[in-house]
């Protein structure tokens, strides 16, 4: 098991996630910053995503969509805001139309990555912010497919839990 | 593994905030609908007073929040807010759990002499 700890906050609608693993900062970089080892575990192997652009630098932009059982194709896209690598990346995470275009009545959360050292490895961190309750709510609904797919077992770690 | 965000501390206030019928009645009501600290007032044999310092313990516990409806301050209570938040954040959770352990199995693999 790769999570350590995780803490929620009701109030401040924020959840902080910190994970350990045994590599170095430059490596677990990698994960986020190569967009094919992104697509490794973004969405679950039923649920999988393509990384179309992937400009990691702040003001960039990063496009994905990703292939449901049934072909549906739901698209997203990262705006950057602060990346210093191999230690922090900032980005707002939200949905896109089919011509990539943001969509302004879907919510959108803050994600802020963090890589630190200590023995053996890294730990990484990883908090998300919602704007309102109801961002949240609908964010959670899109992402129901994934968590259907995590219950129904697809993967032995979170089978575990 | 998971860490409640309640503190010792707040987990006091919460309870010290229903250690009190008067303030137990005004949660049971804020909860159900939104009224003004002086509609809340009449339901009691105390100051209006009395009744706001209510309401700021209530306030302070995270019961209850006060916002403004034109020129008067509405209460209403946030027992419902915090428990579809709760509920939410765990479904959120989940979705993460299983990022950071497929970034895991992916790292596993690597050091196995798999290919990335």
């Amino acid at each position: 098991m790769s999570v350590t700890a995780v803490v929620k906050d009701t109030e401040r609608l924020t959840m902080t996630m910190t994970a350990e693993y045994n590599v170095t900062a430059e490596r677990a970089w990698q994960l986020w910053a190569d967009p094919r080892q992104l697509e490794r575990w973004w969405g679950p192997p039923t649920y999988p995503a393509t990384f179309v652009e992937h400009d990691l630098r702040p003001d960039g932009r990063v496009t994905y969509f990703m292939t449901g059982p049934t072909g549906d194709q739901p698209r997203g896209f990262w705006d950057v805001l602060e990346v210093e690598a191999p230690r922090r990346l900032v980005v707002q995470d939200g949905f896109a139309d089919e011509a990539w275009t943001p969509v302004d009545t879907m919510p959108s959360n803050r994600m802020v990555v963090d890589i630190a050292d200590r023995e053996g490895g890294v730990t990484m961190t990883v908090t998300s912010t919602f704007a309102s309750l109801e961002a949240m709510e609908q964010l959670i609904a899109m992402g129901m497919e994934e968590g259907m797919t995590l219950a129904m077992g697809q993967i032995d770690a979170i089978l575990a839990e | 593994m998971v860490v409640d965000q309640l503190s010792d501390a707040e987990v006091d206030r919460l309870f010290h905030a229903l250690a009190d019928a008067t303030r137990r009645d005004i949660v049971r009501r804020a909860i159900t609908g939104e009224h003004s600290v002086s509609e809340l007032a009449r339901h009691y044999p105390i100051s209006l007073t009395a009744v706001q310092k209510h309401v700021g313990v209530l306030q302070e516990a995270g019961l209850v929040v006060k916002h403004r409806h034109g020129r008067e301050q509405r209460v209403v209570g946030r027992h419902d807010a915090l428990r579809r938040a709760r509920r939410l954040l765990e479904e959120y959770e989940a979705l993460w759990r299983g990022r950071l352990d497929r970034m895991g199995a992916l790292l596993d693999e690597e050091s196995r002499g798999g290919t990335a």
